[in-house]
């Protein structure tokens, strides 16, 4: 049996410029602000050395001399050194991302299969001859 | 990519009103899909991929380069089926929209958007500083601003996009070809054949700093190898012969980037010791300088402001593609759908985008901005390799016409949904409140998808392939 066409509403210029504004507004406070506020990244732990040497830094003459190469004294070089990724973590807290993930994802599927299906059911349906073979 | 006729004019109140459909120019061959695909991507060799260097060491790095290697071997494989039998405008986005649903092609589009945004932005934040850098390293006179040159990057590209896609793309062409050209120069000069003299692995190389774990930290920004690859789709609509140039320019850009990829390590790994490597911002320009060759230094500063321009040039081109599609399916206001009278470019959503691009690319780190664009193509790539699950049950191949059957199949989605889930371990290890901030997003944008933005898109409108009804529905 067909199914009547949806007939979306008509939206209104303002309505078409709050929706704009709310997608900027979105990418701005989930993704910038965080940023801004310091919030994301940071996984880092940073070790200190007073009076360093290229030895005490573990640069052997080869790296020492690109150092120099590249404008670096060890004083410099050693806030780059010094500076290492912090892989501890806590198990909870993968988990949890894991589980916003798969639920992300499961959640976005099953919805869209849900509409897919009006899709096709419209599409198919209300068409003389829907169903024949076609091609790409 | 769009080759757009005339529209209605803006807030066109219904498709079915308009008096033009939009159509686009097919305009475009094998060697521009290849230059399109190459010409975003190949910046990656040029910055970004030693941020893996700092996650986990060189040699966890070039693990991480192969692995990613694989990974967008079976994207391409994937890609170039589905788009050469969906070659529809918005790429994976058209694609989700016929295989999977409305949703997930609204999150697909946002995706494609939001990857190739920030890698806009990262590009122009290399810009500045590569100048910047230069000016210095030339002993130029005065304080050069890096903040103006990212800026006058994305107003400039962008107004070239707004003028029209076939001289943009052809512009792009060139400038990867010299960019490409400048990787090969620099392993020519660092005598690849005699390691010891220019090169010195043999003492700049320390294992693994981090352990194993190193190797699947460094698996997040081994993305950058070659993110953006996926970028040839969003031509389907404008290139002569789908069937045969998207394949084909999709599978020899992604051999072009494993060669370049390859290279690009050897050199920075051999050059640098790898603390530096690891969080430099123009690695390949600092290689160059290593040699010691000034003639060598300026060919690099080209070829990285050129691979950066190029890649930011294809990004807009894109991201403005994709959210133009969306505009046009309602997903997004239909105002975003317009089309310039006399460019026949969407120039509303190639404007919409340069404010945000600006104030990230002014404020915020360079490994930010990355890793905001690897997690968006990230989220894309698991969603292809569901997506084809599902066309080949949806449509066996004996249903419709493919231009390219990609081989065993099931294997590669299965491998690509593995390395997708490695890589967002990857990034959760040092990046997790990003990884945490952008699903935070994209369920957000989903909900309001679902509960508001819904109502304006027709139903079956959105399905505009001429295949039978999918099977099991």
């Amino acid at each position: 049996m067909s199914k009547a066409p949806y007939e979306p509403p008509t939206q209104s210029v303002i309505g078409q410029i709050v929706d704009a504004v709310l997608m900027l507004a979105l990418v701005l406070v989930t993704l910038y602000l965080p940023l801004l506020l310091g919030l994301a990244g940071g996984g880092t732990t940073t070790k200190t050395f007073d009076n360093p040497t290229w030895e005490a830094l573990g640069q052997n003459a080869a790296m020492a001399g690109q150092w120099e190469k590249l404008g670096f004294a060890p004083a410099q070089a050693a806030e780059i050194i010094g500076k290492r990724f912090d892989y501890e973590f806590s198990w909870v807290a993968l988990a949890i991302t894991g589980v916003v993930i798969i639920g992300y994802f499961v959640g976005m599927l099953r919805w869209s299969d849900k509409e897919y299906r009006d899709v096709i059911a419209e599409h198919f349906d209300d068409r003389p001859g829907a169903g024949r073979s076609g091609g790409a | 990519m769009v080759d757009i006729s005339n529209t209605p004019g803006a807030l066109a109140p219904s498709p079915a009103a308009a008096p033009k459909r939009v159509a686009l120019k097919r305009v475009l061959g094998p060697a521009h899909v290849w230059g399109l695909g190459v010409g975003i991507v190949l910046v990656g060799e040029f910055m970004g991929w030693n941020f893996a260097v700092g996650k986990g060491g060189a040699i966890a790095a070039l693990t991480a380069c192969w692995l990613a290697g694989i990974l967008y071997t079976c994207v391409a494989m994937i890609d170039s089926e589905v788009t050469s039998t969906v070659a529809a405008a918005g790429g994976q986005y058209a694609q989700a929209k016929h295989i999977i649903g409305p949703l997930a092609a609204f999150n697909v589009g946002l995706y494609l958007v939001m990857a190739y945004t920030m890698l806009e932005v990262s590009n122009a934040i290399v810009t500045g500083d590569l100048i910047q850098a230069f000016a210095a390293n030339m002993g130029l006179e005065g304080e050069v601003d890096k903040r103006a040159y990212m800026v006058l990057t994305i107003v400039f590209l962008s107004w070239l996009n707004y003028r029209g896609v076939l001289a943009t793309l052809t512009i792009n062409y060139i400038i990867t070809a010299i960019a490409f050209a400048a990787i090969i120069a620099l392993f020519v000069a660092v005598n690849p054949l005699t390691p010891g003299t220019v090169v010195m692995h043999d003492q700049l190389l320390t294992g693994l700093p981090y352990g194993g774990l190193g190797i699947l930290a460094a698996m997040h920004f081994g993305l950058w190898f070659y993110l953006g690859i996926e970028g040839t789709t969003q031509a389907a609509e404008e290139v002569r012969s789908p069937a045969r140039s998207l394949p084909l320019g999709t599978l020899t850009g992604i051999m072009t980037l494993l060669i370049a990829a390859t290279i690009t390590w050897y050199i920075g790994a051999g050059l640098m010791p790898w603390e530096y490597l690891g969080q430099a911002i123009t690695p390949l320009y600092d290689a160059a300088r290593l040699t010691g060759s000034k003639p060598l230094e300026v060919f690099l500063f080209v070829g990285t402001l050129f691979a950066t321009l190029a890649s930011a040039n294809g990004c807009i081109n894109d991201a403005s593609r994709a959210w133009f599609a969306m505009g046009r399916d309602r997903y997004m206001p239909v105002w975003f759908g317009g089309v310039h009278p006399t460019y026949r470019t969407p120039f509303r959503s190639i404007v919409f985008f340069v404010p945000i691009a600006i104030l990230f690319a002014i404020s915020t780190p360079l490994d930010q901005t990355i890793t905001l664009s690897i997690l968006s193509g990230l989220l894309g790539y698991t969603i292809m390799a569901i997506g084809v699950i599902i066309f080949r049950r949806k449509w066996p191949l004996d249903s419709i016409a493919r231009g390219y059957i990609h081989p065993l199949h099931p294997l590669p989605a299965i491998l690509l949904l593995t390395l997708c889930a490695i890589t967002y371990v990857a990034v959760f290890l040092g990046y997790g409140t990003q990884l945490l901030a952008m699903m935070v997003f994209y369920i957000v944008a989903s909900a309001w998808f679902v509960l508001h933005r819904y109502k304006y898109c027709r139903r079956g409108e959105q399905f505009t392939m001429p295949w039978p009804k999918p099977r099991g529905y």
